[in-house]
C-alpha cells in the first residue's frame, strides 16, 4: 500500500512458516506456538542429566562385572581415553562454531534477498533457501564431500581443503537456509506501521531496514537462532560418517583399539553426556531469553 | 476557500485513488493556507486517512494533483524526491508508532540526525526543548513501552516537530487513547496551531474540531460533501448527509 522506496518489498503480514509472533501478543496467544521453537531437549529437566550419568555408571558397573581381572576397570579406561576424545569433542565444537558463523553471515544476506523488491533476486533467494532448508543434512554433507575438490588453486597458490573444512561447509548450508528464514520471518513480524512512520519521517528504505527494523528483529531472532545452534552442535557428529576425525570417529577408533564389547555403552554414554552438558544450557538460555523478551516492552 | 494570506501551502485537486476495485477517493479537492488548521471528519471508510497519506505520498494517487510546499506530489517518482517532500511534512499516527527500541529522546533525535544530517548536539538541545514543550522532559530516557498512550502520542508529536516541518498531519491521534489522556494531547495540538503551524487533522473529537479548526471538511464515500468555517458548519449544515452524521455523533 505504501509507495515503494528503494529495494525492499512492502511486507505482507502473514507467513506460512514458524516465526516469532509480535512481542505483545506472545505471552498469552503465543504460548503454544513457542513450543515449536523449544528444542525437545529443552523440555527435559536438569534432573534427566542425573539419569544419563546413572545409566552411564550402571552400564560401566555391569560392564565392569563382566570384565576379567586382566583388564583395567571401565572408569580407568574412560579416563585413559578422555584426553583424545575430549580433543575430538572440541573439534566438533569448532566445526559447529565455524558452520554457525559462516551459515549466519550467508543466511542474513539470503534472508534479505528473500524480501528485496527486485523479483528475480527474490525468486532465486527463495529457491536457494527452500532447497537447502528441505534437504537432509546428511545428504548435503555427502554432497559437499564429493562436490568440493581436495584442494583449490587461488591466484597460483594451492590451498588444501581438508575433510573437516568440507564438512563445515556442508553443515553451514542448512544453517544458512534456516537463518535466512529466521531473518525473513523476523523482518516480516515487525508491524508495517513501523515502516510507515519511518517513511513519513523521510528515512530511506535501507535506513529503515538497518536502523529501525533489524535492531528490533535481533531480540526476536535470538531464541530460534540459539535453538538452531544447539541442533547444529548435536549434528556435527554426522561428520564422522564422512571420515572427519571428530569425537564419534575417535570413539570408534578407541573402541576398536580396546576390542572390548562391554565398553560400547559406557563410551557412547560418556559422549552423550558431554553433548547433553553442552547443549542443555543453551536450550535453557533460549527459553529464558524467550520469556524475557516476551514481557519486555 | 482559505482565510489566511497568500498561496495555499497544500493544494489538492480532483484526487482519485482506488484499491483494486474499491474506489476510496472519488475526486477530492481542497486548499490549506499556511498557518491554517483544518479538520476532516466523516464516517469510517470515507477515505479520510487515505487522503492524509496521499499528502505525504505514503499512498500514491491514481489521478489528480497534489501540491505541498512547492512539491508536486503527484509527479514524485524517485526516493530522493519523496524524501525531500517528507522532510517538509510530519505525520502523527493513531497508534503513535514510536520506535520501541529507542528512548523517547532518541526517537525525537533520529530523523534530524540521520535524515537532515544535523549536528548531534544541536539536535539534542532542540529535542530536549521539544520534550519540555510537550511537558515530558523527565521522560527523556524512558522507552515507549514505559509510557502511557497519551505520553507516547506527545513524544510522537515532538518527533514530528523535530523535523521542523511546514505541515503536520494528524491521523485520528486521540482515537486509541484513554479518555483521561486525550486532553493532554489535544492541548499540545492546540498550542501548535496557535503558534501558526499548518495542521491537517482527521478526527472524531467534534468539540475540539469546532474550537480549533479554521475550516471544517466533511467527507463521505470518497468525496467532500460539505465544508465551511466551524461555527457555520456545526450550526447550519446545508447537506442532509452532514446533518445525519452530526446528529449521530453529537
Amino acid at each position: 500500500m505504501s509507495r515503494r522506496l528503494g529495494w525492499l518489498e512492502p511486507l505482507p503480514q502473514t507467513s506460512d512458516l514458524p516465526v516469532l509472533l509480535p512481542v505483545v501478543e506472545r505471552p498469552i496467544s503465543g504460548a503454544n506456538t513457542d513450543r515449536k521453537f523449544c528444542p525437545s531437549l529443552a523440555r527435559l529437566r536438569g534432573g534427566y542429566g542425573f539419569w544419563i550419568v546413572a545409566a552411564l555408571l550402571l552400564s560401566a558397573g555391569v560392564a565392569g562385572a563382566e570384565t576379567g581381572p586382566v583388564h583395567p576397570s571401565i572408569v580407568a579406561t574412560l579416563i585413559k581415553w578422555t584426553p583424545l576424545l575430549f580433543g575430538g569433542f572440541l573439534f566438533n565444537l569448532a566445526i559447529s562454531a565455524f558452520a554457525m558463523i559462516g551459515g549466519t553471515a550467508a543466511g542474513v544476506f539470503l534472508g534479505l534477498g528473500e524480501i528485496v523488491q527486485f523479483a528475480p533476486v527474490r525468486a532465486v533467494a527463495w529457491l536457494v533457501t527452500h532447497f537447502f532448508r528441505n534437504a537432509p543434512w546428511l545428504v548435503l554433507l555427502f554432497f559437499c564431500m564429493y562436490m568440493l575438490p581436495f584442494q583449490v588453486t587461488v591466484f597460483g597458490t594451492t590451498v588444501p581443503l581438508p575433510d573437516w573444512v568440507k564438512a563445515t561447509f556442508g553443515l553451514a548450508l542448512p544453517v544458512m537456509a534456516n537463518v535466512a528464514e529466521i531473518v525473513r520471518g523476523a523482518v516480516q513480524s515487525i508491524p508495517s506501521s513501523q515502516w510507515e512512520s519511518a517513511e513519513a519521517l523521510a528515512f530511506t528504505r535501507s535506513q529503515i531496514l538497518w536502523m529501525i527494523i533489524l535492531p528490533q528483529c535481533v531480540k526476536r531472532m535470538l531464541p530460534p537462532w540459539m535453538n538452531l545452534y544447539a541442533i547444529l552442535a548435536m549434528d556435527t557428529v554426522l561428520a564422522s560418517i564422512v571420515g572427519v576425525n571428530e569425537v564419534m570417529t575417535l570413539t570408534g577408533d578407541a573402541l576398536g583399539a580396546e576390542s572390548r564389547p562391554e565398553l560400547l555403552l559406557p563410551f557412547y554414554g560418556y559422549i552423550l553426556l558431554w553433548f547433553f552438558l553442552y547443549c542443555y544450557p543453551i536450550a535453557r538460555w533460549t527459553i529464558r531469553f524467550e520469556r524475557r523478551f516476551a514481557v519486555d516492552r | 476557500m482559505s482565510n489566511a494570506s497568500g498561496r495555499p501551502i497544500v493544494s489538492i485537486r480532483d484526487v482519485h485513488k482506488s484499491y483494486g476495485a474499491v474506489e476510496i477517493l472519488k475526486g477530492v479537492s481542497f486548499d490549506v493556507a499556511k498557518g491554517e488548521a483544518v479538520c476532516i471528519i466523516g464516517p469510517s471508510g470515507s477515505g479520510k486517512s487515505t487522503l492524509l497519506r496521499c499528502i505525504n505520498a505514503l499512498v500514491p494517487i491514481d489521478r489528480g494533483e497534489i501540491r505541498v510546499a512547492g512539491h508536486e506530489v503527484h509527479k514524485l517518482k524517485t526516493d530522493k524526491e519523496l524524501i525531500a517532500l517528507r522532510r517538509k511534512v510530519a505525520m502523527v499516527f493513531q497508534q503513535y508508532n514510536l520506535f520501541p527500541h529507542k528512548t523517547a529522546l532518541e526517537n525525537i533525535m533520529m530523523a534530524p540526525i540521520h535524515v537532515l544530517k544535523e549536528d548531534k548536539d544541536e539536535v539534542e538541545a532542540r529535542a530536549r526543548k521539544l520534550l519540555a514543550k510537550v511537558r515530558l522532559e523527565q521522560k527523556a530516557d524512558a522507552y515507549p513501552g514505559e509510557l502511557s498512550g497519551g505520553q507516547q502520542q506527545r513524544i510522537a508529536i515532538a518527533r514530528g516537530l523535530a523535523m521542523r516541518p511546514d505541515v503536520m498531519l494528524f491521523d485520528e491521534v486521540t482515537a486509541a487513547l484513554d479518555p483521561e489522556t486525550v486532553k493532554e494531547v489535544l492541548v499540545t495540538i492546540r498550542e501548535l496551531a496557535e503558534e501558526g503551524m499548518t495542521c491537517i487533522l482527521v478526527t472524531h473529537e467534534m468539540g475540539f474540531a469546532r474550537e480549533l479548526a479554521d475550516h471544517m471538511y466533511f467527507t463521505d464515500h470518497g468525496v467532500i460533501v460539505e465544508h465551511g468555517p466551524p461555527a457555520e458548519f456545526f450550526a447550519n449544515p446545508r447537506e442532509a448527509r452532514t446533518r445525519e452524521f452530526l446528529a449521530q455523533i453529537l
